[in-house]
């Protein structure tokens, strides 16, 4: 039996209320136990002690993900590193090669990652670059939104066929749950044009408000462990914070027998805009989290900018166009028949631009504005608003209001009359960075009651120690610890000593079976196959994933309630 | 008898994944619906190469796959700049342990997209490309244009299942309510069918792309009476029929990727694309050869972080196309061995890299003799992926689909002759380092 003891470590577990108590951590076979006998002792001294980092929204692996990588080699050199007798090679910065992703992400104390969009008919491309990430479990969410079977049925009003229908991308997909992207908005783009939230979609004769509504039903018919996982309409567009909170109202009354919201959105900086056109551009980040702070059916994660180059790459295509013609930088663009869409472009967000500026501003207001830290996750939309090495760059933001003043120094002077960020003073502690990068982002996608997130008894042995103490108030030293933890132990083994990785164990991938009535399924599976008929350009029976494709499987099984 | 449906052809980048067959005595005695003649010809088998072999004072002799993997191992170990070259007929299962492998040789990975569409990716990589899957365009393209491309030849079902044949969504009237565009130096069979055919002149596609794009763009006087042997009149009858279109589709083939401008081209192309963007939707995808070049791309691309011609001498990965692709190594006798896969460097690389290619020890592994056979030192027959062996593949629009094993093979696929090489050469290189 493989023994683990870490003492002597500041812990801080959320989930279990630990507020940084000195406290022993004991690992049988990959699971926190009470004690053990014969353990591997570490010695913390001190440190800080976090269950694994869960990054609840990444685009990591799949087709985007890698057409990314491909039309950008001055990408992927900036990252390079050579092979060791451990990992293997390294390339990219905001488009990591796969390995990369798992080292990275490890180093940082991350033991899972959400990929965040998945198109269900190349989910097998998703799940190659899965297989290849290493250390780091992992899931993803299939794009459900603009797809054909799902229009038309919140068209007829058809929300347990539509449950039915859900249910089965999910298992065909290997999916996690249900993603939501610019609906309707990405099957318009079939035609080059987009739509708001309560425009109508023509030949399917549905608004996106009402296909928002009718998955979040679904999805809570399906007593799924994550909520329904939304990118709101009009991404990137000033003025947008109404139809943001608008959407939230959507929801209100949906009812859920989980112990969570009923809507997460995500990214939520690129829809936290004012103004009407980019000369007023303005943050509304205190009207979004004066809506979160008031009402609990929704969550949301920040999508913060990191300065510097990027690619961005999104399911929602007509807001990859306008990016475009923004920047005249190159574009790539897939639409996925029935069901999707895709866009690339590589964007720069600089610190003497207003609007990079005020947008660089919004994604802290957001996380310092929200009263609840298990309302807010960090992310960084990676590699949208910039890539997740950037995350101990914000911990350090959030943490230090004197670093944040540093910051806005340097920054387009517009911070100080378009921007709240200069007049906030709250600082995060250390419990609730502890909360915002694992106790929410867990309890949120329904993981923590499968062992992640947190160091309970029967949780799994995943922990990150980072090299400072819990006194800590140097941003700079802040920044250091969590980018190379002293210690990362992954299902009990050590993964990082020091800042290197020293083991490379397989990730699990975690994916939800709900089961739904035969009868239901039948008669879904009716129109399902008239699709395939007639307008898929794959076969019905080729279509699902192969479970060759998902080698470390763990299955997640609900019900559909009656 | 056993009859199999929804196969999966593995001849080119259509990837027809509605083929039924019939199985007799662990054979396919027929196909009966779905695949052209040449995926038929492919699901029914042919000649074989029937036993691995090594060069032997000029000539091949069998041997045991345990023989054939020392020797192998031992030219791999051995060499100072391998070339690992091929990997576009075979699955993605196969191109990681070549991946692999190469990392651990500190070889030269390129694939066969460096003679074919390589040019179409330093394009991409350019500008980007404005593309949608093939089911796309059958729902909803009524304007398709082939450019330097004859799918009635090389890709036979191409225009039947995705394109100017197909039925859709919103073209369930078919090729009545489409038009046809073709573009070409000749006329082809494909080119009979269309409603407008561009005859141009040998090398002058970047002409033409760029008169288009001028009109498109509303330049259209700065435009002359005839371009690349191509009329105005006729330049702008296909501009307004691209304007016009309610979702227009550009295919582009092999007759724009290696003439004239090269990679320009494409560039040109995929600029046209987004002037005629400007008007509607518009869309344009490379008719890929090989039914997993594109599988290689994007397995090389997530693990090396670049789609071909990538150097692991360094350790880490290092992509010159130009400098670092199999041709260029050859021309500059730079590599001393090389292993070539699911590919045929002896019938389709430049006479001058063949030369050096048949001086240097050479590794193979196929399950089919070709001219490359004629000069290898080593060969493995290899089960043949889609009939013999199960495994992903990319279809020309990045779709992945899984090839389905149909019958039992007395050969080893190529997955697992890779990696029993791999294992050899690390425990080559572990007694060395001892």
């Amino acid at each position: 039996m493989a023994e683990v003891l870490i003492k002597n470590g500041v812990v801080y577990d959320p989930l279990n209320g630990v507020k940084g108590e000195k406290k022993d951590i004991c690992i049988r076979d990959g699971k926190v136990v009470e004690s053990v006998k014969n353990p591997k002792v570490i010695d913390a001294e001190g440190r800080v002690v976090m269950p694994g980092g869960v990054d609840i929204h990444s685009h990591i692996a799949g087709g985007k993900v890698n057409s990314g990588r491909l039309f950008r080699p001055e990408d992927g050199r900036k990252g390079l590193e050579a092979k060791t007798k451990v990992c293997r090679m390294q390339s990219g910065y905001s488009v990591p090669n796969t390995f990369a992703v798992g080292y990275r992400y490890a180093k940082m104390g991350y033991t899972f990652v959400m990929e965040a969009a998945m198109p269900p008919l190349a989910a097998r491309h998703t799940h190659e670059e899965l297989v290849d990430i290493p250390i780091l479990d992992n899931a993803a969410l299939p794009l459900l939104d603009n797809n054909w079977m799902t229009m038309e049925y919140v068209n007829g009003g058809d929300i347990d066929l539509l449950a039915a229908y859900v249910a089965w991308i999910m298992k065909a997909t290997k999916g996690f749950g249900v993603k939501i992207v610019n609906p309707g908005g990405t099957e318009m783009w079939g035609w080059g044009k987009n739509c708001s939230l309560n425009d109508n979609v023509p030949t399917f004769d549905v608004t996106p408000a009402e296909i928002i509504k009718g998955l979040a039903e679904a999805n809570e018919k399906l007593e799924m462990p994550h909520s329904i996982h939304v990118h709101t309409n009009m991404l990137g567009h000033p003025g947008n914070f109404e139809i943001t909170k608008e959407t939230y109202d959507l929801v209100k009354g949906v009812n859920t027998v989980k112990d969570r919201q009923v809507m997460h959105t995500t990214h939520t900086q690129f829809h936290s805009y004012g103004g009407t056109n980019w000369g007023d551009f303005e943050s509304k980040a205190d009207a979004i989290a004066g809506y979160i702070n008031q009402n609990d059916h929704a969550t949301i994660d920040i999508g913060s900018i990191i300065l510097g180059d990027t690619t961005t790459m999104t399911a929602d295509g007509p807001m990859e166009y306008n990016l475009y013609q923004i920047t005249g930088r190159k574009w790539t663009n897939h639409d996925v028949e029935l069901e999707t869409g895709s866009g690339i472009t590589p964007f720069l967000y600089s610190g003497k631009s207003p609007v990079n500026t005020i947008q660089w501003a919004i994604g802290m207001e957001l996380a310092l504005l929200v009263e609840d830290p298990w309302k807010i996750a960090l992310t960084t939309d990676h590699p949208n608003a910039g890539p997740f090495i950037g995350y101990p760059i914000l911990i350090s933001m959030l943490m230090s209001q004197k670093r944040r003043e540093e910051s806005s120094a340097d920054m387009h002077k517009v911070i100080y009359d378009k921007a709240l960020l200069p007049s906030i003073d709250r600082e995060y502690s250390l419990y609730e960075i502890a909360i915002i990068t694992r106790g929410m982002t867990a309890k949120a996608l329904g993981l923590h009651e499968h062992g992640k997130g947190h160091l309970g008894v029967g949780a799994d042995g995943d922990v990150a120690i980072y090299d400072m103490s819990p006194e800590e108030r140097d941003a700079g030293k802040i920044q250091k610890a969590f980018l190379n933890t002293k210690y990362t132990i992954k299902g009990g083994q050590i993964v990082v000593k020091d800042g290197e990785v020293v083991a490379t164990p397989d990730g699990k991938t975690y994916f939800v079976t709900p089961e739904c009535d035969d009868t239901l399924t039948d008669e879904m599976l009716v129109k399902l196959k008239d699709k395939f008929d007639h307008y898929y350009s794959v076969t019905f029976n080729n279509y699902p994933v192969q479970d060759d494709y998902v080698p470390n499987p763990y299955e997640i099984k609900t019900q559909m309630r009656g | 008898m056993v009859e199999i449906t929804d196969v999966v052809c593995s001849l080119c980048g259509c990837v027809c994944d509605d083929i039924t067959v019939e199985v007799e005595d662990n054979k396919v005695t027929k196909v009966k619906r779905g695949a052209c003649s040449v995926g038929k010809s492919k699901l029914m088998g042919h000649n074989r190469i029937k036993s691995p072999a090594i060069r032997v004072n000029g000539e091949l002799k069998d041997c045991s796959y345990d023989e054939a993997i020392k020797k192998a191992a031992e030219i791999l170990a051995a060499s100072r700049r391998p070339l690992l070259y091929g990997w576009s007929s075979t699955v993605c299962e196969a191109d990681k342990v070549g991946v692999e492998l190469s990392e651990e040789l500190g070889a030269v990975i390129d694939n066969t997209a460096s003679v074919c569409h390589g040019p179409s990716v330093l394009a991409i990589q350019d500008v980007g490309l404005p593309s949608c899957t093939l089911g796309e365009v059958k729902n909803r393209a009524d304007v398709i244009i082939y450019w330097g491309a004859n799918p009635a030849e090389a890709h036979a079902n191409h225009m039947k299942r995705y394109s100017y044949v197909s039925k859709g969504f919103w073209t369930e009237e078919g090729k009545k309510a489409k038009k046809l565009v073709v573009v070409d130096v000749r006329a082809t069979k494909t080119s009979k069918m269309a409603d407008v055919f561009l005859q141009l002149e040998q090398g002058k596609d970047y002409l033409v792309f760029s008169a288009l794009r001028a009109i498109l763009y509303g330049h259209e006087e700065v435009v002359p009476d005839e371009v690349g042997g191509v009329s105005k009149k006729d330049l702008l009858e296909t501009a307004e029929m691209m304007k016009g279109a309610k979702f227009g589709a550009t295919f582009f083939g092999m007759g724009v990727t290696h003439t004239g401008a090269r990679q320009n081209n494409i560039v040109n192309a995929i600029q046209m694309t987004r002037a005629a963007h400007t008007h509607t939707k518009f869309t344009i995808t490379p008719m890929r050869g090989h039914y997993n070049v594109a599988g290689i791309n994007q397995v090389c691309t997530w693990e090396t972080g670049f789609p071909f011609a990538v150097d692991l001498s360094r350790g880490y990965a290092w992509y010159n196309p130009g400098e670092l692709s199999a041709t260029d190594l050859l021309i500059r006798q730079e590599c001393d061995a090389a292993l070539i896969i699911a590919s045929d460097p002896g019938a389709h690389f430049p006479g001058e890299s063949i030369k050096h290619l048949a001086k240097i020890p050479v590794i193979q592994i196929d399950p089919f003799p070709n001219p490359t056979t004629e000069f290898a030192d080593v060969v493995f027959p290899a089960a043949v992926s889609g009939v013999e062996a199960a495994g992903n593949v990319y279809r020309m629009d990045n779709i992945p689909i899984r090839l389905r094993k149909l019958i039992d093979s007395e050969y080893p696929e190529d997955e697992a002759i890779l990696k029993r090489i791999l294992d050899e050469v690390r425990a080559i290189k572990e007694k060395e380092d001892k």
